[in-house]
């Protein structure tokens, strides 16, 4: 959790805002010190977090959890983070008969037309649990990133769906025997191709930005690599509840990735130029 | 203008961008034509009941016939409580009714739609539920219906674009400058020309339409004392206030396109180098040397051999 992009966001684990859609980007660089952020913070918060990680390993996770101060594996232990390593667990749908559907089923059949295995996944790992207290504060889930299902051979169409499924689920389902509000928050990663044009792309990017309640746009320089600014963050606030109030705002904020923080300044103040 | 959209009837498109989003407007339409009496019919399949509900005082609430698709679209919880048909299947069914009652039926989103139905089944379903009040023989039993459609313009291409744009009657495209939003509206009436007009605006928490003039021109930033400040429905021409002359007249453009080139070698500039033109040597230089010229008659080049 990095306590200058709390500030920028305005707001702490303690008062977090719930039932929200973040959609993060990046541009021209890599945008998974967002993700890292977001993942501690979150377990900070003591909320349940799902985390769908389909691109690096838990151990990656765990270590640099490690430096940001949350222990991925205690977590683990306690029931607090259910995690769906891809990177694993595509093997085992591979190699090994599976009696019911693994949610990485779309790997293996040639026209899986959607991620429903996926979802139920996410919903039995984020449905509360019948005990006396309530543990935890609310569900998140977390998905990095959504681009590779693009790459897997999933439609544009299948992962909005998909997404759309999750969104009814953990920011808004009515549970049958209690009617307990689920109002969970989602934060997934989408890459922008740029240049390339990959139209599937552009959909899945356009139309999560339409339904996201907050954008995180991490870009690379327009000038190229420099050594004391890595990139910029664009951060845009849609859908208000209350319109007027602030309209759709945006903020760029420029940035430098340090070992166990992240340092924000405002265009053109990085501290080596000034 | 914006505030009229709705008495034509037919299908309005409201287009809208990352940027500028059109839900709040389509809302306040929506509200709109709740307080005139209208029947409202909501197909509700981006974002959930409780989520478009928000901001309505239960006045209103009460006048919303809502369509829920958002919860379970796909059948995915198979537990059969969703509209059989889905949402092409309630929007047909619209298409039967016989009410005098004038209807306006809100498409959230049409974006939605187009993404998961063919593009000329949406099409026709749409076309038959908007001009069902021009329809003839029951003509005078229907009353006016409305659609309101939120297209999300970046997601999808010109073409299923094109289409919906030709159906529609009205077109508003929501953009804004400067924190102010502003919706142009493109207008066909039947048998007029179209009209279209820009409006700024802005959407009160109670989802009223506020109606505005526009940013003013002294707030513009980095505005230049020396141009003249542009009126706002204006576009600037920039071939105006130049020192050159940058368009041909016909005259000028056809002499420009039988201009031969100075240094193409046609056969015409061959016989002319040939055969030189009599009374071309019609010049003549005089010359008066002064006291510090060397005249030598001897010619430099003799020596050389060409």
């Amino acid at each position: 959790m990095f306590v200058e992009l709390n500030n920028l966001l305005n707001t702490t684990p303690d008062r977090a805002e719930q039932g929200k859609l973040t959609l993060l980007c990046d541009a021209k660089t890599d945008g998974s010190f967002l993700v890292h952020h977001f993942l501690s913070f979150y377990l900070k918060a003591n909320c349940k977090v799902c985390f769908v990680a389909l691109i690096q390993s838990f151990s990656h996770y765990s270590i640099v959890g490690q430096k940001l101060g949350v222990s991925l594996t205690m977590a683990r232990e306690r029931g607090q983070l259910v995690f769906l390593e891809g990177l694993k667990s595509a093997v085992d749908v591979v190699f090994q008969a599976q009696k019911e559907p693994h949610p990485l089923q779309f790997l293996r059949e040639a026209n899986a037309g959607n991620l429903k295995p996926l979802f139920e996944f996410v919903r039995e790992a984020l449905k509360p649990v019948d005990s006396g207290e309530a543990r935890w504060t609310y569900p998140v889930l977390l998905v990095d990133d959504l681009s590779v299902l693009l790459s897997l051979g999933m439609g544009a169409v299948a992962v909005l769906d998909f997404i759309h499924y999750c969104r009814a689920t953990v920011c808004w389902e009515l549970k049958a025997s209690i009617l307990y509000l689920m109002q969970g928050n989602m934060v997934v990663l989408v890459h922008d191709s740029g240049d390339a044009e990959d139209e599937e792309n552009d959909i899945l990017l356009n139309g999560l930005s339409h339904q996201s309640h907050l954008i995180l746009r991490a870009e690379g320089l327009a000038t190229g690599f420099c050594r004391d600014v890595h990139g910029q963050l664009r951060i845009l606030w849609r859908r208000p509840s209350q319109p007027a109030v602030h309209r759709d705002q945006s903020f760029t904020y420029q940035y430098k990735i340090q070992d166990k923080s992240v340092s924000f300044f405002a265009k053109g103040m990085s501290p080596a130029v000034l | 203008m914006l505030d009229s959209l709705l008495a034509l009837g037919g299908l309005v498109l409201l287009r809208d961008s990352v940027e500028w989003e059109g839900r709040s407007l389509l809302k306040a339409l929506v509200k709109k034509s709740a307080l005139c009496g209208e029947q409202v019919h909501i197909l509700g399949c981006e974002v959930s009941e409780e989520e478009f509900r928000e901001g309505f005082d239960s006045d209103i609430n009460n006048r919303l016939v809502y369509h829920d698709f958002f919860r379970d679209p796909l059948n995915w919880s198979k537990t059969e409580e969703a509209f059989p048909g889905g949402p092409l299947g309630a929007l047909r069914a619209m298409c039967k009714r016989t009410d005098p009652v004038p209807v306006t039926i809100a498409l959230d989103s049409l974006s939605w739609l187009l993404l998961r139905l063919p593009c000329t089944t949406l099409c026709q379903v749409l076309h038959a539920v908007s001009h069902q009040d021009s329809c003839p023989g029951d003509s005078s039993s229907v009353g006016k219906v409305s659609v309101l459609g939120l297209l999300h313009e970046e997601l999808h291409g010109p073409g299923p674009v094109g289409a919906l744009s030709s159906l529609a009657q009205t077109e508003v495209t929501l953009g804004g400058t400067m924190g102010q939003a502003s919706a142009h509206i493109l207008c066909r009436r039947p048998r007029q020309r179209p009209t279209d007009q820009t409006q700024w605006f802005s959407i009160l928490p109670d989802f009223s339409l506020d109606l505005q003039e526009g940013p003013s021109v002294e707030s513009q930033p980095y505005s230049d004392p020396h141009i003249p400040p542009v009126s706002k429905n204006a576009k600037v021409d920039p071939t105006t206030h130049l020192t050159f002359n940058l368009h041909l007249s016909k005259k000028e453009r056809e002499a420009r396109d039988s201009l031969i080139l100075p240094f193409q070698f046609s056969s015409e500039k061959q016989q002319a180098l040939l055969r030189p033109r009599p009374g071309q040597a019609t010049s003549h230089i005089f010359y008066e040397p002064d006291a510090y010229d060397d005249l030598d008659q001897e010619d430099p080049d003799d020596d050389l051999d060409i």
